[in-house]
């Protein structure tokens, strides 16, 4: 078992680095609410079955990251705020690869 | 007026149980929903998904779990107020409730149970500039008499099963149907898919994709829709009538944030040492949509919580009776449409 670093940028812009563990089958949207990085009910409200888009991210480190499932792309398609590296954090997976990711909050939605 | 023992907001799981329990206490339950269906998150977010966390079902459909909840309290005759948000509430000086819903339709009940999970579901706007001027002027987000886009050239965006049904349904209606969508795939049903290919071929809906509205134009009414193409950047004007964007929906907590309960973490903090009552003595909060320390946003656990909350809504409306719960093994279920369940009695008989 080992932790890895991950470095998010919260919806206020201010940079957090945290501890992920690989060896609980969290994704990255868990990771967010274990921090309580953003507000309960703002992120993860479909509950990781990348069915809304609370947990859109923006990842700006250059790791090598999971293809995306049909259903995330066809969230994103949906989805405000989008740009193209965005992703939804429910669907990235910890992983020892993934030590120094960095990703930003996308803004929670009106 | 709408009179009932235990009034619920939200009719999904947890809503749907808490009239069985209630039931169980001889108490009627009348539930309202936005929603026009009953389900709850279940119902419309993801019907086809299983749930493996339901105490005695190793896998059931989120869907599948609705309809065996609706059989399950069918012999308790709940009411249902559907597709309607409770907007309003009101303390009487007796200590009881009105609760009115956008629509106007007010509820009269001693016990107010909410049940909303997420919050209601309202429908995701586009982050368009003008949009709001244009609402009810050509603009709209739901589709509710199909009628009143006869002979008006519709313009519809999304690109899961909304947009597509209401592309073909219009498609006979309108006098022109547009269908715009960011993606060239389209997340619905495969019949869906290939009938909108086949409007497309024989020119009955005009497709256009890869692409997004980015303006409105219009005097009052809505009259033109600016189109980008997404590959190419390429803008033009569309004429219509109508825009509808079809994004889905997305809860919202809504008007009861405002009813003075205490709200933390977007969620209403409840009493879970005894009865997951709020601050305002009569109103129960269950499920999803209540907070506590160690809370679980869990099915079973809103399970749990509803039948707490039923003993002591039994309480408040009959303070002098004693109660004492009886196992349905032992007492059955008696319906108030007079069906009765019960344990077979067992054959008493001498062997010779």
């Amino acid at each position: 078992m080992s932790d890895i670093k991950i470095k998010i940028t919260d919806r206020e812009g201010v940079s957090h680095e945290v501890d992920a563990p690989t060896d609980m089958n969290m994704n990255l949207m868990e990771v967010v609410r274990s921090y309580e990085l953003a507000p309960e009910g703002t992120i993860g409200i479909c509950g990781g079955m990348a069915m809304c888009a609370s947990c859109q991210c923006y990842v700006q480190s250059d790791h090598q990251l999971p293809e995306k499932s049909d259903d995330e792309e066809a969230m994103l398609a949906e989805a405000f705020f989008v740009k193209d590296n965005s992703r939804l954090g429910c669907q990235i997976h910890m992983t020892e690869d993934l030590d120094g990711l960095e990703v930003e909050l996308a803004p929670e939605e009106p | 007026m709408i009179k009932t023992d235990i009034l619920i907001i939200g009719a999904g799981p947890t809503g749907l149980f808490a009239v069985f329990e209630a039931g169980l206490l001889q108490l009627k339950c009348h539930l309202i929903d936005a929603l026009p269906q009953a389900g709850g998150q279940c119902a419309e977010i993801y019907p086809k998904k299983p749930i493996y966390d339901i105490p005695g079902f190793p896998e059931v459909l989120a869907g599948d779990l609705v309809d065996n909840l609706m059989e399950q309290i069918k012999p308790f005759q709940p009411g249902f107020t559907l597709g309607e948000r409770a907007e309003t509430i009101e303390k009487l000086d007796d200590g009881t409730f009105i609760v009115t819903t956008n629509k106007g339709t007010k509820h009269h009940a001693p016990v107010i149970a909410i049940a909303g999970g997420l919050g209601s579901f309202e429908p995701r706007k586009p982050l368009l500039e003008n949009l709001e001027k244009y609402e009810d002027n050509g603009v709209a987000y739901m589709i509710k008499e199909p009628e009143i886009y006869r002979n008006k050239k519709v313009l519809i965006a999304g690109g899961g099963d909304s947009a597509l049904d209401w592309s073909i349904f219009l498609a006979d209606v309108a006098k022109e149907v547009t269908l715009v969508h960011r993606r060239n795939e389209f997340r619905g049903a495969l019949d869906s898919v290939e009938k909108v290919q086949q409007l497309k071929n024989e020119g009955k809906i005009n497709l256009i994709t890869p692409a997004e509205v980015v303006a409105l134009k219009g005097e009052s009414q809505l009259e033109k829709l600016t189109v980008k193409n997404t590959s190419t950047s390429e803008e033009t004007d569309v004429e219509v009538d109508n825009f509808i964007p079809l994004f889905g929906l997305s809860p919202k907590l809504g008007p009861i944030a405002d009813w003075g309960l205490e709200i933390e973490k977007n969620a209403i903090k409840v009493d879970n040492t005894y009865d997951y009552q709020t601050n305002i003595p009569g109103i129960y909060a269950i499920g999803d949509v209540n907070t506590y320390p160690g809370k679980l946003k869990l099915i079973l656990c809103g399970f749990h919580e509803a039948t707490l909350m039923c003993q002591s809504a039994y309480q408040k409306i009959f303070p002098d009776k004693k109660y004492v719960m009886k196992y349905t093994t032992v007492g059955g279920v008696t319906g108030f449409d007079g069906s009765k369940k019960e344990a077979p009695k067992a054959v008493v008989k001498a062997i010779d």
